[in-house]
Formats: structure tokens, sequence, C-alpha cells
């Protein structure tokens, strides 16, 4: 059995292992190569979420280095990290995407020692508890893909080895997203997303991964269906799961389906679509239109996703040291304090506190009441003084984390039942 | 006697030969003159196309594609119910498509050949047609959204006038913006082929029609269309491959609600089932290729050309 991944020359990894020899022999120390830092680029590939040129930009000025960014979506971003790993340094991935892509061997684990800053990445990340009371969610929770046996190897763990496949960069809790000004009364359970009332301004993000999950959300809370782990369904789950949607299609129920960002936002800003599946910085973008938006927290909890920046297996040397470099800084409280003012949580965030103000920083983190108005890093009013973020504090919204953005073992049977679904 | 018997196939060769010599030597440079296309249109058409055939028997893990020979993905093809609706979609745009196409492009191309007098004003409202063409094949389509929304320009223009009371669902992510789009990104492919016939018609065969008493309309019919014949069925062979080559014309216009089999494939391919693609490719280019055979057969486009 061949797989494509295996099918690509490999001119560029030994002409670097032979550079990273000589380096080595000649220079061990990381820090000595000081100015030929700044030849040095890594190509880093992610979804727009966190691809940032304003992180190339600070990359350049406190590290010295070149980072490129390239932003795709979910799917582009899986079948890169799985098919072309020479096409990039450093793959900036959801955790879902991380237990699909790894077994390739395209990615290289990183040595938590090296890493300064990693016993206070939050809990989630690493016990797969936010408090050591907490319950563990379904899906894939990040921990359970978080480490692997060593470096080199493919095999998953469940403790803290040492190894870590992704450090983890953003991640937040998503739930729909409603037009209080066109919806007049509480909406409180993800059944609402099928209810006859919304039919033809409901929509649902066409993205098979994340999408299948916000079904099996609804499908839960009409009380249809009592699902053992919504991210590992059985194919039985996934026809009625499935089979509930099409109905709903076939009736007329969605406006349409969304897969960017902005289509989520036109959708949503226009009126075309008054509840849907949306994610946090989308209201942010409807309401900087002057646009009444809601991330309405539910009963049944969050569906959350986490996303981090593991390293090409092509890695090594002075590419390596620096790639290092970038994930301290990453997790120094710079980037941190930068997407949590859009509303993300970043792994650290006691760093990124020294980033914001007093406010933001209460407003964001701590749920309290804005005593400012709050803006987004690019200067766009996001909220009023006196008003506070929707679904709390952190503690409270990934505290209701329901389960996780997840792969499937019946993945490819749901992708083509998925498929059929957007066809029917 | 002898000799001359003898002679004769000798002068018959020494006479052949010098023809034969040249006819071999013109096939050689016309096989040489051949070869450049030939390898190029191997190399880019024959082998992806041969390569996707092969592929639409490989099977498939989650993140890769191995060699094999199984029919796994013709038989999900073909034994889902889903593959024949969207086939019959896909058809169904076609052929809605080139009624519209071909309706308003025969009509735009015979008041440009034929009721526009000056060669001069041809070929400018000729270019005043190609304008919008010269900005993005999805901008053109994009901008309907707003145009079509539920508080998009044309409801709320329509409400002020009192036209309607409600604003029309209908307009936007439906099959009807979808065909909107097709007939507004493909007319020209109609228009352009049918000027062309159009303009090669001689005008003495009008005249002529019009001695032997034949009226306006029937001159269009038994005259005109006839000899139009090869344009209509060069720009229906261009607006029914594209639209049904098209995937995101679908995707766009109707927010992702209705599928068309281009769709299928693209979806296939975003979640890395090459296999299923290739499969879900062959069976439309067997499509397409039954599709112009049967408007082939309707008119020789080499002999009318």
């Amino acid at each position: 059995m061949t797989t494509i991944s295996k099918v690509r020359y490999s001119r560029r990894s030994i002409l670097k292992s032979g550079a990273a020899a000589v380096g080595a022999a000649t220079l061990p120390a990381p820090m000595v190569w000081g100015q030929e830092t700044k030849n040095i680029t890594l190509r880093q590939f992610g979804t727009g979420v966190s691809n940032l040129n304003d992180v190339a930009q600070k990359v350049k000025e406190d590290l010295g280095f070149t980072l490129e960014m390239t932003a795709l979506d979910s799917d582009s971003v899986t079948q890169r990290a799985a098919t072309q790993p020479d096409s990039f340094d450093i793959a900036d991935i959801e955790y879902w995407i991380c237990k699909k892509v790894w077994p390739t061997g395209n990615l290289q684990a990183m040595d938590t020692s090296r890493i300064l800053n990693y016993d206070k990445i939050v809990g989630i990340f690493r016990t797969g508890k936010l408090n050591p009371t907490s319950s563990i969610a379904q899906g894939t929770a990040p921990h359970t893909v978080g480490f692997v046996e060593g470096p080199g190897s493919t095999t998953f763990v469940d403790e803290e080895s040492g190894w870590m496949t992704l450090i983890p960069t953003i991640y937040n809790a998503d739930t729909l997203g409603i037009r209080p000004d066109l919806i007049d009364r509480p909406i409180s359970n993800w059944s609402e997303l099928l209810n006859p009332e919304f039919a033809g301004k409901a929509s649902i993000l066409d993205i098979s991964s994340i999408g299948i999950m916000d079904m099996a959300m609804v499908c839960e809370s009409m009380g249809e269906i009592t699902y053992a782990d919504k991210g590992n369904m059985t194919r039985e789950e996934i026809d009625k799961t499935i089979g509930i949607f099409t109905e709903a299609k076939r009736n007329g129920q969605f406006r349409a389906f969304w897969k960017t960002f902005d289509e989520s936002v036109n959708l949503m800003a226009s009126g075309e679509v008054v509840i849907q599946s949306m994610w946090s910085p989308a209201i942010t973008a409807v309401k900087s239109r002057g646009i009444p938006c809601l991330y309405q927290p539910l009963e049944e909890g969050y569906r959350s996703w986490g996303g981090g920046i593991g390293l090409s297996k092509n890695l090594s040397g002075m590419e390596l040291d620096a790639a290092y470099d970038y994930i301290n800084w990453y997790l120094a409280g710079w980037v941190g304090g930068y997407l949590m003012r859009q509303g993300y949580y970043s792994a650290v965030p006691e760093t990124s506190k020294a980033f914001m103000t007093q406010n933001e920083w209460g407003y964001w983190f701590e749920g309290k009441e804005a005593t400012d108005v709050i803006t987004s890093p690019t200067g766009d009013t996001l909220a009023q003084a006196g008003e506070v973020r929707d679904g709390g504090s952190f503690e409270e919204r990934m505290g209701a984390v329901a389960c996780w953005n997840a792969v499937m073992d019946e993945n490819q049977y749901m992708v083509r039942k998925w498929n059929e679904f957007v066809a029917a | 006697m002898t000799d001359q018997t003898l002679a004769s196939p000798d002068t018959a060769t020494a006479l052949s030969t010098p023809p034969a010599k040249a006819g071999q030597s013109r096939h050689l440079t016309g096989w040489l003159l051949a070869t450049p296309l030939v390898l190029i249109l191997a190399a880019f058409l024959v082998l992806p196309i041969l390569m996707i055939g092969v592929v639409s028997f490989w099977g498939t893990t989650e993140f890769s594609i191995y060699p094999a020979f199984q029919l796994d993905n013709y038989a999900f093809l073909f034994g889902s119910d889903v593959t024949y609706r969207v086939f019959f979609n896909t058809v169904k745009y076609a052929v809605i498509t080139w009624i519209f196409t071909l309706l308003i492009g025969f009509t735009v191309a015979y008041f440009l050949a034929f009721h526009v007098r000056s060669l001069n004003w041809q070929i400018a409202l000729f270019l005043l047609c190609t304008i919008p063409f010269w900005t993005s094949n999805i901008i053109r389509m994009i901008s309907w959204i707003p145009f079509l929304g539920r508080n998009g320009l044309a409801n709320s223009t329509l409400m002020s006038w009192g036209v309607i009371d409600a604003p029309l669902e209908w307009l936007l992510f439906s099959d009807f913006s979808v065909i909107l789009a097709f007939v507004h990104l493909y007319t020209l492919f109609m228009v352009v082929p049918i000027f062309n016939t159009m303009m090669r018609i001689d005008r003495s065969l009008l005249e002529a029609a019009a001695d032997a008493g034949a009226t306006g309309w029937q001159t269009l019919w038994h005259v005109i269309v006839p000899l139009t014949k090869p344009g209509i069925m060069i720009g229906s062979i261009f607006v029914i491959t594209l639209v049904m080559g098209d995937f995101i014309t679908v995707r766009f216009m109707s927010g992702s609600q209705s599928a068309n089999v281009g769709r299928l494939i693209s979806n296939d391919i975003a979640l890395l089932q090459y296999p299923s693609a290739s499969a879900t490719a062959v069976i439309l280019l067997i499509t397409v290729l039954m599709v112009i055979g049967i408007l082939l057969r309707f008119v020789d486009i080499l002999k009318e050309l």
C-alpha cells in the first residue's frame, strides 16, 4: 500500500540535515546564530483565525526571522498537512486535524523541556481538565492527541509524556449566533436551529467535521438521539443525524450553508439568516457593522475547538531552533493578548494579561462589565462600557464545553453521508 | 515483346517512384509538423484523463490513496440515489440555461448582424457586449447576491413600487438565481459564434427570399436559422459543457443548497476522496461526450465551417 504522503522527494530535507550536521559540529549553542536568523524564513500555514499578518510583523521585529503566512480553509489545511509536507515548516492546525494528520508522520513532536511556559499552559491541553474537578468533554479533546510516546512516534498517549504534538495557541467555545433584533424571544437550546419558526432563515456550516458536531448538539437537544460520544458516532447515529437534517433541508429550513468566515458574516449581517452556527469573531465582525448579533450561550453547552502549532518533520538545526524560539515567543503573551482581545483564549492566559488593560482582561477573561469602550486590536469598537461578554467568564464558558471538534472512526462514512446531505 | 513487357513494369516503377517518395516526405513533414501539438495534447490532455480513469479504480483511506482495482467508487456512485438526483439537476441546469442563452444570444446576434447596417456600428456594439467580460467571472456572479437578497435592491425596489408586500425569498439561493447567473455569464458564448456565422450569410439569399414572397418569419425560419446552425451548435457546445462542468456558480448562487456534479467532485476533492472524485469525473465526462455526440449528429460542423 503506497500512500500519497510517501511519494515525494526529499532533496530539501537532505540539504537541511546536511547543513544541520555541519552546524552542530561547529556551533552547538542555538543562540549563537544571531546574525544568521535574519536569513531564516519559516513558512506557516493554517486557518485564517490565527494566521495574522500582524503576528508575522511582530515576529520580524522581536525575533528577527521571517514568517510567511498562508491562510486556508480547514479542508485545505488538512489536505496540505497530509499530502505536502515539504510545503511548510510550521502547521497551524486544529486538534482534530492533528488526529488525522499525525499518523502520516509529517510532523515532529516537540520536547516540552524546551517550552519555557509549559507548566503554565491551561489544564485542558495537558490533563484534559480545566480544574482538577471538571469532567472531560466528548469528542477529540486536545489532551488525547496532545502527546506522543517520544520523538518520531506516531502513537498518541494519554499522559504528559514530555513530547507534545501541538503547542496550543488559540481555542474557544462555539455556539449559535442569533440576530436578537429579528428574533424577539429568548433562545436557550440548540434545537432552535431546526425550529420551523426560522424556516428559510437558518444556516449551518458546510465543513463536515464541524457541521456534524453542531448537528449532533441539535439532535440531542431535540431529544431525538442520545449519543454515547458525539465525537465518535456509530453509522446508525450518523444516518439518523444526517437524516433529520436532510428532512429539514428539504422542508426549506436553511437559507444557505456557509463555508468561509466571510460568508457567515454576510449571511448574518444582511439578514438572510437570523440563527446559524457561527464563530466568535464573525459575531464581532457583524457587530462592528452596527448590527446587533448575539453569541447565544445555550443550556446544552458549547462545542469547543482548539488549534495549535506543529512542526514539520523536515525542520532541523537552525530552523528548528528558530521554530522553538517562535513557540516560546508565542506563549510569552503578546500574541495571546492580541487573540484574547478578539474574543479567543490563549494557551497561557496569565502571560497575556500583561498585554491587556485591566478593563480588557475583566471583559474578555473574567466576564466582568466593561468599564470603558472595548476595541479590537485593529481599532474597531466591539463593546461599550457596561456591556458583558456573551457567556461570561473563561471558567463559565470553557467549563461548559459539551464536546470538542472531532474526527471519528467512521469519518469516511460520515463524509460521504455529508456529501449526500449537501447534494440532497 | 518480352523486352517490352519486361521494360514496362520497370518504367512503371521508374515513373511511379518519384511521386511515392514525394508523398512519403510530405507525410513525414506532416507528421513532424503535427508532433509538437500531439505531444502537448498527449501530455496535458490525454495523460491526465487516463490518470483520472485509472485513479477512479483506486482505494482510499483517511488521507491517502492506494493503487488497486476495485469498483467500490462506482458501486457507491451508482448505488446512491443522490447521484441520480444530482445528475438530473446538472442536466436540468444545462437545458434551461441553454434555452435562455440560445434565445437571447440568437436575438442579440440577429440584431447585430441584420439590423445594424454599418460595419463600424456592428463592431462597436459587439465590443459593448464584451465589456462585462473585462471583470472576473466570479465578481460578476457574486455581485448578484446583494442585488437579489432578502433586503437587496430587487426586493426593496419591488416593495417600494407596491408590486409585492413581503420580500421574495426565491430570488436568491434558489435554482432561479443559479440559472440567472448562468445565463448572465454564458450568453456571450452563444452570441459570438452565432454572430460569426450570420455575418457570413450571403445577403442576396435574403433578397431572393423576399423576392420569392417569403415573410420575415419565413425567411428567419427557412433561410437564416438553417444557415446559422453551425454557430448555434458551437455556442451550444460551449454553454452546455461550461454549465455541466461548473461548480462554483452553483455553490455561491444556491448558497450550497443545490448541487450539480461539479460540486460533488469538488466536495470529494476537498475531503481528499480523490478516487471517488475521479469516478464521478469519468461519468461526467462520458455524459458530456454523449451530449456533444448527439449535438454533432444534427450538424456536421467541419463541413459547415
